[in-house]
């Protein structure tokens, strides 16, 4: 079983049918991680590079955990320690680990677009792992797969996405891959934090939190990226978690039982209320894990079981 | 030397010439411009009345070009261009920009003042001014700084730089964001009659901006350069150029809302002007889908409503010059992650071909307007004298363009040093197939 396609760039590129292969994939990956020997035979003699131009410990780490229980070499580089620092571009970076002869480069870069400039160059296949506030395809797959695995299906289902709309790759793989998969997503955060053009997302927007969340099976939060964020865009973290933060109180307004979920890393008190982050209806820490069966999935799929092909 | 061109569609606007006629040029300057029947030379244009029966040149030129089937204009300037040197001599040398200029069928040329150092003081323009005398194609006129290194601080010796010969003044590529500088520059600009040729982009809007802000770069998630950049600050140099009484032309406009402020000025009465670049009146974000870095320019390729707006401005006159904004960049420097790529892309070599297939063949201009927005109106605003035009006495400045040869960018092919166009591939329609500066030919096709 393989990918018609090389790389795993965005979710944009995927058809539907794809989207549910890899999930399917997943779920049989899934069993792995439950194993005493958590470690299967299917990648034995392949060789996975993390480049991660960005800071990054749960997806840098769920990458190489899941390269690792399906028996593959994974090499990391981060920006701190590598060539990066010393000025080499990333079509140099990318020929020379591209001589090492690796079977998938795995990269995380600020730039929109920076994982399609290897891809068109490079053989090996490339995987997304964040690109600047383009896409981050995994996490939508695992999603996903979160959501499909607690309800059962995806179709009809309702997705309210909390948050800075606008810098969110996250929210924008997430968009995506909802429409595809036939769920009809809401979008809500402050004016200043919401994309100008959301039409060309697909999504409704509005700035306000409790018509976004009134009717959701879901309510997707996303973090408000402190590091990324000028003075202009927000007054103070204190007024955002007043007006989009989300916590018991502001939960009564949704339907009961209504799932939670988070990409991570949270900041507690801003976006998300302990009591709501780790509540029964909390999908966050199921999100981790089926980050690495969706991961195995589409390492398994893009080194396509065809050795001698690659 | 002595040349005639003969038989050729002679299309001078600014002397209200459009009709089939011989062009006779001795000494750099046009000496006639008439018909020959047999041989009586019969003097055309409403500027020289003198007597018929002049002598039939034919039998004393040294050169004649049979220009039948084809257009004999007023040699075409470019009011915007980057030649990099001195300092990016690996990108653009004033040697290879004005090859290029003269294959793009430009006699003239003005060269923006952002190399390095820049041209802010009367020494680094009269080196540009030396070097184009050695070794260019074609005329080169320096646009020197507004402000000293470009650093919007302090006034340059806008005195000293005009004495040099620079013809128009510009921080292209580092906006003047000081108000109170703008206006002084202008008010000192008028002591020189001399134009200023801003880059309008108000920078706060526009930080870190890489992308127009539309629908292009809120699903890619780009950094977006929201119009409003670029007009506020066309809206602010419009009041200011009516306030001080100088003269003003827009660089570059791309944008819907400047094209608003411009025509509504120019009702008024307001001394400004605006120039499109090919590029942004055929080309929209959409091509910046793949992370195209030759699609990377700033102003950025805006929306197809913008693009519209922008030809309809041109067509109507509310823009009355074309201009490239030729802008050289090594390869390894756009062949880079999008954010990290340099502005601009080459322009004078498609320029023509490709305003003649948009717009002469889509029937949206015709031939004499395309010669009045890619040489005659240049020069009336930069006041550049004996140019933009074919009258007797006239520089011998021209081009002869073939509206229907067929041609294909070819990279191999480029003059430039740069390579940096989307239209490589493109297949086109019209071309210049000579250029003749001060009577001498310097570009042929093969």
């Amino acid at each position: 079983m393989t990918l018609k396609r090389k790389d795993l760039l965005t979710i944009r590129e995927l058809e539907p049918e794809e989207i549910h292969q890899i999930l399917d994939t997943a779920d049989s990956m899934k069993e792995i991680g439950t194993r005493e020997i958590k470690k299967v035979p299917a990648l034995r003699g392949k060789t996975v590079i993390n480049l991660f131009y960005e800071a990054s410990t749960r997806t840098r780490t769920s990458f190489e955990i899941a390269g690792k229980w399906l028996s593959a070499d994974v090499i990391n580089i981060a920006s701190t320690v590598s060539s990066m620092t010393k000025g080499e571009s990333l079509l140099d970076t990318g020929k020379t680990l591209q001589a090492m002869r690796p079977d998938v480069v795995i990269i995380r870069h600020p730039v929109p677009g920076a994982p399609k400039l290897l891809a068109d160059r490079l053989q090996a296949a490339i995987i997304n792992a964040g690109d600047g506030a383009h896409e981050h395809p995994t996490q939508a797959l695992l999603d996903l797969f979160t959501i499909r695995e607690r309800l059962g299906r995806l179709e009809g289902l309702r997705v309210a996405i909390v948050g800075d709309i606008s810098h969110s790759r996250v929210a924008r793989s997430n968009i995506q891959a909802m429409r595809k998969t036939g769920i009809e997503v809401r979008v809500a955060g402050p004016a200043t934090l919401l994309p100008r053009y959301p039409e060309q997302l697909g999504v409704q927007v509005t700035t306000d939190l409790e018509a976004a969340i009134a009717d959701a099976d879901v309510i997707m939060m996303l973090r408000i990226q402190r590091e990324r964020q000028g003075p202009t865009l927000l007054p103070s973290l204190r007024e955002y978690s007043r007006l989009f933060g989300l916590n018991v109180e502001r939960l009564k307004k949704a339907k009961e039982g209504v799932l939670i979920m988070h990409p991570g890393p949270l900041n507690r008190g801003v976006e998300i209320s302990p009591e709501v982050a780790d509540g029964p209806y909390s999908l966050i820490l199921d999100q981790v894990t089926n980050g690495l069966a969706i991961r195995m999935a589409l390492l398994y799929l893009l080194t396509g079981g065809h050795p001698a092909e690659r | 030397m002595r040349l005639l061109i003969t038989g050729g569609r002679v299309i001078d606007p600014a002397s209200g010439l459009d009709d089939t006629l011989d062009v006779l040029v001795e000494e750099g300057q046009i000496l006639q411009v008439g018909k020959v029947r047999g041989s009586a030379f019969r003097v055309q244009g409403k500027k020289n009345k003198k007597p018929t029966n002049q002598e039939p040149p034919t039998s004393s030129v040294d050169r004649v070009v049979d220009a039948t089937g084809k257009i004999v204009t007023p040699g075409l300037i470019d009011m915007h261009v980057h030649l990099r040197e001195p300092g990016r001599e690996d990108e653009e040398t004033i040697a290879s920009g004005t090859a290029a200029a003269a294959r793009g069928g430009f006699t003239s040329i003005c060269c923006m003042p952002n190399t390095e150092p820049v041209n802010d003081t009367a020494s680094v323009t009269e080196y540009i001014r030396e070097q184009a005398q050695k070794v260019g194609r074609v005329h080169v006129f320096p646009i020197g700084c507004i402000s000293r290194a470009q650093q919007g601080q302090g006034l340059t010796e806008i005195g000293d730089l005009v004495a040099a010969g620079c013809v128009g003044l510009s921080d292209d590529g580092r906006p003047v964001m000081n108000a109170e500088l703008m206006r002084r520059a202008m008010e000192y600009a008028t002591m020189f009659d001399i134009p200023l040729l801003p880059h309008c982009e108000e920078l706060s809007l526009s930080a870190g901006g890489v992308a127009h802000e539309g629908r292009v770069s809120t699903e890619l998630g780009l950094k977006g350069i929201p119009s409003t950049a670029e007009a506020v600050m066309v809206g602010r140099d419009i009041l200011l150029s009516e306030y001080t009484g100088a003269r003003l032309h827009i660089c570059h406009v791309s944008t819907d809302e400047s094209i608003r402020l411009i025509r509504e000025a120019r009702a008024r009465g307001v001394r400004v002007s605006g120039e499109a670049t090919p590029h942004h009146l055929i080309l929209t974000d959409e091509a910046v889908r793949g992370f195209t870095t030759n699609a990377k320019m700033n102003p950025p390729l805006r929306s197809a409503g913008h693009m519209t707006a922008l030809r309809e401005a041109l067509i109507d006159g509310t823009i009355e010059v074309i201009a490239t904004d030729h802008a050289p960049h090594a390869h390894a420097e756009k062949e880079t992650e999008f954010d990290y790529a340099p502005f601009g892309i080459i322009g004078l070599e498609t320029a023509l071909g490709l305003i003649l297939t948009e717009f002469f063949h889509s029937r949206l201009l015709t031939l004499p307007m395309i010669v009045e927005r890619m040489a005659t109106a240049p020069a009336r605003i930069l006041k550049l004298k004996h140019k933009g035009t074919l009258a007797v006495g006239a520089d011998a400045d021209i081009t002869i363009i073939d509206p229907d040869r067929k041609w294909t960018v070819e990279e191999h092919e480029l003059r430039s040093k740069s390579k940096n166009s989307p239209f490589i591939g493109w297949k086109l329609k019209g071309q210049a197939v000579m250029t003749i500066v001060a009577g001498q030919v310097v570009w042929e096709t093969p």
